[in-house]
């Protein structure tokens, strides 16, 4: 019998993979962003993506649900697969993997009306109109981003009316109200104070267990704090992003396979 | 309270030092139990389960390192773990103490105890229980229990000096007992070095809750 | 070896100079505060003491006297004007809104460079041109002057002040705030709609106030166009229009068919008609327009000051 502390999983055998890259390159016009980038994005796991400031992190997280079609210019080579299914395939609805895949941003962005309707804004334009139904959506989903009790007396408030940290759990109450599969994140609690950003990492860990998620992050310790897996990706000398590791976030963290991992985590980059 | 990951795993680290504790205790009664009855398979299946308080320990080290890698523990938290890898290496050591009780009895063969053990299983009782309240201090926050704990050891010690002095002259009356004396003399030595590395543990305790290393009598 | 610099340097000396400095410039900004404040109150105090003592109700729901006669409103005047800039808000606020978002959504195509130098040219050219525009295009066209054809310039003046400032506030939206409608899969035009507009809502309506406040005060543009009509009275003509059974139709295209007064206007003939009464309502008017201003404003502030407390608690 060996001895096996369980909280801390490197096997990978048993995950299933939600999102795959697969040489994975983005365009603006002539520059490439990122290049033949080529990772798993595991099931019900946090991935975090890493790296110095340019390497096309965020660039990356867009690429997952095609918020980069967005940008004139943008172009992508290579394949996202969503369960197998390649998102940039000709006949794909991006408005449908926008559903499947969410997004939460750097800063807190509520719309400019009510906490509620801000929740069942996704809800509303997927046609949802009967009130007892997105009562109880927005009622779920605020509790699943441990707002409601902060809220539910103030529902008809403002959403910009909260605090920042408030208003980054509001937002996402937004994502998850459409019950998307995985949800992105763009630095999210970048603009937040200390205490609230623990506040969002503990959340993270809770949805977790209904959502696939990936998070940039250029706070390493965040990433090492939140995510099972991180991939860290660095700048070649035509400015383009590549991946330089990727892992289980307790070996990154510990016993990086490259040089260059190593030099990043502790502190002697470039 | 923010930190779940942090907090959750600092709590399971407790309890795999906890685990680690009981399976040495176990070791070291076994230990005792299989001389008394010089059961010579019994002190074989002790040996191999070192082998598992050993890889336990590596197990909670790799834990704890990670936990200071990803978690970015300060404080109160920094020290605990600090302390669990310390206390992991001193549970480790114990269970040699143990090993090295079984293998006594494996040299020891077929030859009769000088005398049926009464003060060595004693011994045993009470050093294990140390070890137990120790790690439940420790666990527990509880310095005022630990502060306390290392004075049993004189129980242990005052055994083990009756011991000596009782082997000694088992040994100058008979010289042909020096072979069978000797082998008790390091069981006990073994029994009370344990004893002695329990207060190791209680110094821990007291720099986790107060963060000041306290040398303890 | 390393000689300090402070063995060539007189310190005492030098913070004394800094603080003669600092206490001279912080004198000339407050003697500029004061400079700037001052032609503000002069007119204020100047028009509420020449127009304030003739401020009556005939003022608001009389016709004119006339000639020569005593008493008398400026009815006629304020009809027209809020007819007029009605009219103009009607054309000029959707366009610049619809033309504001286009430009937010495609700052960068040929369309939006020129839609924005054409505005910039539009907002550069005097008034009086746009009038006369005006007269040539719908004045000559329809054989007369009318309240129409004075909202439609009215309208044009509005347009680029409106335009650049709704494009202004819209750029002030976060990109965040449109992006995270988009990622819940909401359509471009819906994102604008419901998410970016009411968020600019505070600096678009800011910019609207300014265009209409632009508008109730011009003045040359309507001498060829709306022209003036001291008979000029929306309560006569529905009247009337009831009376004769004319259709809605009708009653409209009698109210913005025939030509008009407004209050710049009135106040630009008044004054120089040599008959005191004249003058002096003419000074009534200065005082009504510049209540109608500070009141446009002030409404607007209030409206704000809600909507913030609605919105950030």
């Amino acid at each position: 019998m060996q001895p096996q502390i369980a909280f801390q999983q490197t096997d990978t055998t048993d995950l299933a993979v939600k999102m795959a890259l697969n040489n994975l390159s983005v365009y603006y016009k002539d520059f490439r962003a990122i290049k033949d980038i080529t990772l798993p994005v595991y099931e019900h796991r946090v991935t975090a993506i890493i790296g110095p400031s340019g390497c096309g992190k965020s660039t990356l997280l867009r690429a997952l649900n095609r918020m980069n079609d967005l940008i004139p210019g943008a172009r992508v080579e290579g394949e996202v697969l969503l369960d197998g299914e390649n998102i940039y395939a000709p006949g794909q609805d991006v408005v449908d993997i926008r559903r499947r895949v969410g997004m939460v941003f750097q800063r807190p962005n509520p719309f400019p009306m009510s906490v509620y309707d801000n929740v069942a804004f996704g809800p509303r334009l997927l046609g949802l109109r009967k009130k007892a139904v997105l009562d109880e959506i927005v009622e779920r989903s605020l509790r699943a981003a441990a707002l409601w009790d902060h809220v539910k007396d103030k529902l008809g408030q403002s959403g910009m009316a909260l605090s920042g940290g408030q208003q980054q759990r509001l937002c996402i109450a937004r994502a998850i109200a459409v019950e998307p599969e995985v949800i992105l994140m763009d630095e999210p609690t970048s603009a937040l104070d200390p205490i609230a950003t623990l506040n969002i990492e503990d959340l993270i860990q809770t949805l977790k267990e209904n959502f696939t998620i990936v998070i940039v992050t250029h706070n390493m310790q965040q990433a090492a704090r939140i995510s099972d897996f991180t991939a860290f990706l660095s700048m070649d000398d035509d400015r383009a992003g590549y991946l330089v590791e990727f892992g289980p976030t307790v070996d990154l963290f510990t016993n990086p396979k490259e040089k260059l991992t190593e030099d990043y985590i502790t502190g002697r980059f470039g | 309270m923010p930190r779940k990951v942090l907090e959750t795993e600092l709590q399971s680290l407790k309890a795999q030092v906890l685990r680690l504790g009981d399976m040495v205790k176990q070791a070291m009664l076994d230990a005792i139990e299989a001389l008394k009855h010089r059961d010579i398979e019994a002190s074989q299946r002790i040996m191999d389960t070192d082998q598992q308080i050993n890889a336990l320990r590596f197990d909670i080290e790799r834990a704890a390192l990670v936990v200071i890698a990803t978690q970015q523990p300060l404080a109160h938290d920094l020290r605990l773990l600090a302390s669990i890898l310390d206390i992991a290496g001193e549970l480790e050591r114990m269970g040699d103490y143990a090993k090295g009780i079984a293998k006594i009895n494996i040299l020891m063969g077929d030859k009769p105890l000088l005398k049926p053990l009464i003060d060595l299983p004693r011994m045993a009782e009470i050093a294990t229980t140390m070890l137990e309240d120790a790690l439940q201090a420790f666990v527990h926050d509880d310095a005022q229990t630990a502060r306390a704990i290392p004075q049993r050891d004189d129980e242990v010690d005052a055994l083990y000096n009756q011991i000596y002095r009782e082997l000694i002259t088992f040994m100058i009356q008979d010289p042909k007992t020096i072979d069978q004396a000797n082998y008790l003399l390091w069981a006990a030595h073994n029994v009370e070095r344990m004893a002695d590395r329990v207060t190791n543990i209680c110094e821990r305790t007291l720099f986790t809750v107060t963060g000041e290393i306290t040398e303890l009598a | 070896m390393n000689e300090s610099i402070y063995n060539h340097i007189d310190l005492p000396s030098n913070y004394r100079r800094r603080k003669i400095t600092n206490a001279v410039m912080l004198s000339l900004t407050g003697l500029t505060v004061v400079l700037a404040v001052i032609p503000l109150i002069w007119i204020t105090v100047y028009v509420v003491m020449k127009g304030g003592r003739y401020i009556n109700l005939d003022l608001f729901t009389r016709l004119p006297a006339p000639m020569g006669m005593s008493g008398g409103g400026v009815l006629h005047a304020i009809e027209g004007t809020f007819v007029m800039v009605t009219l103009a808000s009607l054309i000029a606020i959707p366009l610049a809104l619809l033309a504001a978002f286009y430009l937010l959504a495609r700052p960068n195509t040929t369309l939006a460079h020129a839609l924005r130098f054409s505005t910039d040219m539009l907002a550069g050219i005097p008034s009086i041109v746009i009038g006369l525009f005006g007269y040539a295009v719908i004045v000559v066209t329809q054989k007369h002057f009318s309240a129409f054809a004075g909202g439609v310039v009215l309208a044009i003046i509005m347009l680029p002040v409106v335009l650049r400032s709704a494009e202004e506030m819209l750029k002030l939206v976060p990109g965040e705030m449109r992006e995270g409608a988009l990622a819940l899969g909401s359509p471009e035009w819906m994102a604008a709609l419901k998410v970016v507009l009411p968020a600019a809502a505070e600096g678009i309506i800011t910019g609207i106030m300014l265009g209409i406040a632009r508008a109730v005060g011009e003045t040359a543009p309507l001498l060829f166009t709306a022209l003036g009509n001291d008979n000029y009275e929306i309560g006569r003509i529905i009247r009337d229009g009831i009376h004769y059974h004319q259709s809605l139709g009708q009653i409209l295209s009698n109210i913005f068919g025939q030509p008009a007064d407004a209050l710049p206007l009135t106040l630009w003939k008044y004054a120089q008609q040599p008959y005191q009464e004249r003058v002096q309502l003419a000074w009534a008017v200065a005082f009504v327009l510049m209540v109608l201003a500070l009141g446009l404003n002030v409404i607007a502030r209030l409206w704000l000051a809600y909507r913030r407390r609605k919105l950030y608690g």
